[in-house]
């Protein structure tokens, strides 16, 4: 595996791996790079590519086939592989990757995992030696995440292939068994050790990469984390006595605080239902009520139709049936432009919504457009810019900003609009911790400042630490609305929505503390009041 | 979200069961005749004929009214402009000049030109049902083969693959877009000033193009990964094996042709057809 | 020093995504213009753009499936004297991609008049020369009525290619400028 910060070289790395480096992007290179002993300067991508296959993490853009098996085929078209032999190999891989029964789908009728899958297969067709995913897990629901990992896993015990992962979500990773870990920072190797030595190591405080939570729980009981109690997954983790006794002691500790909230209704859906226009219904009979000055999170799988209820509630689209209520009053006939003075809607992906060459003037478009005056847009702006800590930049254009950064530029401009009630889809997809915490943080600044926040999210930390209710949905209807540490502790929900259980779970049963739920709860408790200090 | 276009449901029609190269190559051939004969009986034969293929291809009407109105009113702007611009058109196509309704000026409304857009009216509306079925009835996956097989390069018919693939990603994104700016607070209403309109459509194009000529730069480099452009040449996943049916359907069309050009050679002594000497 | 032919992975890539636009564009981005039962095209915007950026090869293609499709899905079955005039347009266009310096994030006054003048050029040998005589030759259509045609056509594509394609690599351009060249202020 393959960790580090956002920028420090990961995907660089990667892409000398697979030869894009020198292939596709220029620049000049010293040393050696030997792949199966020879020197990967000499051959040209082409060879390259059937000793090392690469799967990118944008799912959609490497689907270039209309079909799965197509796209399966691709490598071997470019062959020139004559056609049954293709259909025969389509099928044998396919196989391994179960996506068999989908070989005539299109990308459209495909879930994020299936997609991944089928990228899988299209690298093992032609059985490279060498596997190199640049971060697989990002924008997968956990459950999906996880298979994905487990499948990796187990093309690796099978074939004995080498396998590469470039990743944030370490804890994910280690769902399976590493070798070992590299750890990258600004360029250059620091840390290259077993998952025992690593987490038991200061290097992950230090380059900001998130330890598991179960070690941080070990951590706040006192405990010295070693590589002899194998902390590298939790069920290598070896628990002794002094162990149990010393996490009940903390547990029983911790004094939970109630943070109580208005019981006023900032927004209301009350039995709505809604298609497409393809007539597929996609919603059914949701009904959720949103107290004012809450922060809670919406989660499901892929697909469950937590964007399209964001869209709803901003009025991009039409409820078929049903209700919306802001403050009490039925919403149904404000356009998209008054509901977004009070509903901010920040999408998943910013290129959608950056339109300005220019930060200050992206942040301002939507005053501009409302005709606030001059000076008054321009201390708006600055104050949006202030709170997303981005004020330095006022001047750059948004494309010399890192991803984070553009999606903290998305929100600044709908905080500018000072919404009420602010929607944020995904917003920590595809970061590193460090540029995690300081989004979670403002966004709770911008909550305790009296702004209601709905996050969508696959990230279960994010909800545990930040969300004290979410709203869970399946197939489009509302499966659960509890506090995250009981959804992520109820098998259940967590089956039926494709989430996956905190490992704190996991420990609290090894330590032997019954109540599960509440050692979580307390967990984060724990950390709010570590913050405060 | 699907196109509304190669939507090809995996129907069961002899149509259907053709393989992509040869409703492509049918296709071409028949919208040839047509486009080069101005003969009215020949056009309507194939008229005939290409209704009947799509009623074989079990096309249901409500598949292809908006096309209808479309075109029929795009062939009725047509006629209605052919008259205004050059009412004596007739005459200089047959030479003859019989008027049947004397106007103001040079707008007689002579047999002619008459004869003429009816002939050009029927002519463009008879080779609509043969796009509409090669439409309907054809796997996208095909295509590109197919195209391939007519001698386009692969690279070329494998870019027009990449079109159909994407097309629908990016009614998506354009979609999702200008809602985002809707909600900023853009204003989309039919009214509105022309530069308005100007700025409006550039504050959509903008992001939808930019975060495209991202996606190409990923999409380029995962092609290049899995051997895009390796050999002079490109085999095909999905190429459909030539049947008795598909010989049958080249034979029909080229014999169809040929009677088109032999009726104009021989008969009419040119692409008109002159009922008035 | 630029190839104006040569097609790389990128070249059919960036043909496919911006014939797609560019469909999409033609169908249903159009802005109605003074002059009746006529309407700017932005789809030359972008495609004048896309020509510059990757050369006439892709240019020409963008233009020409583009085109081609969107009559498809419309009408069942492309007008090819104009999707070929289309095509030509867009390949003419291509040779901006010589002097085309956008990528690098430069786009002075210079380059727009470059840029502009190639459009102009390429506008008129399509709309004025090649659709009317195809419309002719293939369609036997009037002559005075495809030379008004051809020239209204002309005059719409020109404004829309120079306002749009001028604007959309301006942007570009921006969106390319190096980090090194900015600094933080406080
Ligand atoms: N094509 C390029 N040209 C110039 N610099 C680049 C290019 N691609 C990346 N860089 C720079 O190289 C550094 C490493 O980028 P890289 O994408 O490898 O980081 P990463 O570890 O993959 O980050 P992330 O986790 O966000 O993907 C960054 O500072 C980035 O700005
Ligand atoms: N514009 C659209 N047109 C038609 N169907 C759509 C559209 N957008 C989404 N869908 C469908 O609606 C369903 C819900 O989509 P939605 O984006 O709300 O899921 P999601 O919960 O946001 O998934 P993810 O977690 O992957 O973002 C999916 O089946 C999707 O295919
Ligand atoms: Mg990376
Ligand atoms: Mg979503």
């Amino acid at each position: 595996m393959i960790a580090g910060p956002s920028g420090s070289g990961k995907s660089t790395l990667g892409h000398c791996l697979n030869g894009l480096i020198p292939f596709a992007y220029k620049g000049e290179i010293k040393g050696s790079l030997k792949i199966k002993d020879n020197e990967t300067r000499d051959q040209d991508i082409f060879t390259l590519s059937k000793t090392i296959g690469t799967v990118l993490q944008d799912a959609d853009g490497q689907f270039v086939g209309l079909t799965v098996g197509e796209d399966i085929a691709f490598s071997m078209e470019n062959d020139l592989i004559p056609q049954p032999e293709m259909k025969e190999r389509v099928h044998k891989v396919s196989r391994m990757v179960d996506m068999d029964r989908w070989l005539s789908s299109s990308p459209y009728e495909l879930s994020g995992g299936q997609k991944q899958r089928t990228e899988l297969a299209g690298v093992m067709i032609d059985d490279v030696d060498v596997l190199l995913f640049d971060e697989p897990l990002a924008n997968l629901d956990p459950a999906t995440g996880r298979q994905a990992i487990e499948i990796i896993h187990d093309i690796h015990e099978e074939s004995r292939k080498t396998i590469i992962i470039i990743e944030h979500r370490l804890e994910d990773v280690l769902h399976r068994p590493v070798d070992r870990i590299i750890v990258l920072d600004e360029g250059r190797i620091i840390a290259d050790m077993g998952p025992h030595e690593l987490i038991s190591s200061p290097i992950l405080k230090k380059t900001g990469i998130r330890e598991p939570l179960y070690v941080t729980a070990l951590k706040y009981s006192g405990i010295n984390v070693t590589p002899e109690i194998k902390p590298g997954h939790i069920t290598t983790l070896s628990i002794d006595e002094k162990t149990k006794t010393a996490v009940t002691k903390w547990y029983e500790s911790v004094d939970t605080d109630f943070q109580q909230k208005s019981n006023e209704n900032i927004l209301e859906m009350d039995g709505i239902f809604f298609s497409y226009d393809e007539g597929v219904e996609v919603l059914h009979d949701i009904s959720i009520e949103i107290k004012q000055g809450e922060m809670l999170s919406l989660v499901g799988m892929n697909g469950a139709g937590k964007s399209t209820i964001a869209k709803l509630m901003c009025g991009f689209e039409k409820e078929n049936k049903g209700r919306i209520l802001y403050m009490g009053e039925d919403i149904a006939g404000k356009s998209i432009k008054e509901r977004a003075e009070k509903i901010g809607y920040v999408m998943q992906n910013p290129n959608q919504m950056l339109s300005q060459p220019m930060i200050f003037d992206e942040v301002a478009l939507g005053l501009k457009l409302r005709n606030i005056p001059e000076d008054e847009t321009d201390r708006r702006v600055r104050k949006a810019l202030d709170i997303c800590g981005l004020l330095p930049f006022i001047k750059w254009p948004v494309s010399a900003l890192s991803y984070g950064q553009k999606k903290r530029v998305t929100i600044a401009s709908i905080l500018a609009l000072d919404p009420k009630l602010i929607i944020l889809d995904e917003p920590t997809a595809g970061q590193d911790y460090k540029h995690y915490t300081e989004i979670m943080e403002f966004l709770r600044k911008i909550n305790q400042s009296g702004v209601t926040v709905l996050m969508i999210t696959h990230d279960m930390h994010l909800m545990l630490e930040y969300t004290p209710r979410s709203v869970v949905i399946t197939d489009g209807r509302i499966i659960c609305d509890k506090p995250a540490s009981f959804v992520l502790t109820s098998n259940e929900v967590i089956e039926a929505a494709n989430l996956k259980e905190t490992s704190l779970f996991t420990l609290a049963q090894m330590v032997g503390i019954k109540d599960e739920t509440s050692f979580v709860q307390r967990f984060i408790d724990f950390e709010r009041q570590v913050e405060k200090k | 979200m699907r196109a509304g276009f190669f939507t090809a449901q995996k129907l069961d029609s002899p149509i259907h069961n053709l393989s992509g190269f040869t409703k492509l190559i049918c296709f071409l051939i028949l919208t040839g005749a047509v486009m080069y004969s101005y003969d009215l009986r020949v056009i309507l034969c194939v008229m005939v004929f290409s209704f009947i293929i799509l009623k074989i291809s079990k096309i249901k009407f409500s598949q292809i009214k908006l096309m209808v109105i479309y075109v029929v009113v795009f062939l009725a702007v047509n006629a209605i402009l052919t008259f205004l611009f050059s009412p004596g058109y007739g005459t200089e196509v047959y030479g003859t000049r019989h008027i049947w309704l004397k106007l103001f000026g040079r707008y007689d409304i002579t047999a002619e030109t008459v004869f003429f857009i009816v002939t050009k009216f029927m002519k463009y509306s008879s080779v609509i049902p043969l796009g509409m079925i090669f439409l309907l009835t054809t796997d996208p996956s095909e295509l590109a083969s197919s195209l391939n097989a007519v001698g386009v390069h692969y690279k070329i018919a494998f870019s027009f693959s990449l079109t159909l693939r994407y097309f629908p990603d990016i009614q998506r994104d354009y979609r999702d877009i200008s809602q985002a700016q809707q909600a900023r607070g853009l204003e989309m209403s039919r009214k509105a000033k022309m530069w308005d309109r100007f700025k409006r459509a550039l504050a959509i194009l903008l992001p939808l193009i930019l975060s495209t000529l991202d996606r190409i730069e990923t999409i380029t480099n995962a092609m290049d990964l899995r051997g895009f452009g390796k050999h002079k040449k490109r085999t095909w996943y999905s190429r459909k094996k030539m049947t008795k049916g598909d010989y049958i359907a080249l034979a029909v069309s080229i014999v169809i042709l040929a009677a088109t050009l032999s009726v104009a050679f021989f008969i009419n002594r040119g692409r008109f057809y002159n009922p008035f000497i | 020093m630029k190839k104006l032919f040569k097609v790389t992975t990128k070249t059919i890539v960036a043909t496919g995504l911006g014939a797609a636009i560019f469909t999409l564009l033609f169908m249903w981005v159009k802005i109605p213009s003074p002059i009746p039962e006529t309407s700017f095209q932005t789809a030359y915007g972008l495609g004048a753009m896309f020509a510059a950026l990757f050369g006439p090869i892709a240019g020409a293609l963008i233009a020409f499936i583009g085109h081609a499709l969107s009559d498809a899905i419309q009408y069942g079955s492309p007008w090819w004297s104009w999707v070929i005039a289309s095509g030509v347009a867009g390949f003419v266009f291509g040779f901006a991609f010589l002097k085309c310096r956008a990528e690098e994030g430069i786009f002075t006054w210079k380059d727009v008049l470059t840029f502009n003048i190639i459009q102009i050029i390429g506008n008129v040998i399509a709309w004025i020369i090649v659709a009317p005589v195809l419309d002719i030759v293939i369609y036997a259509e009037p002559v005075n009525l495809v030379f008004t045609q051809g020239a209204v056509a002309c005059l719409m594509n020109v404004i829309s290619a120079g306002v749009f394609g001028s604007l959309l690599l301006w942007a570009y351009s921006l969106t390319r400028t190096k980090k090194g060249s900015l600094k933080k202020e406080d």
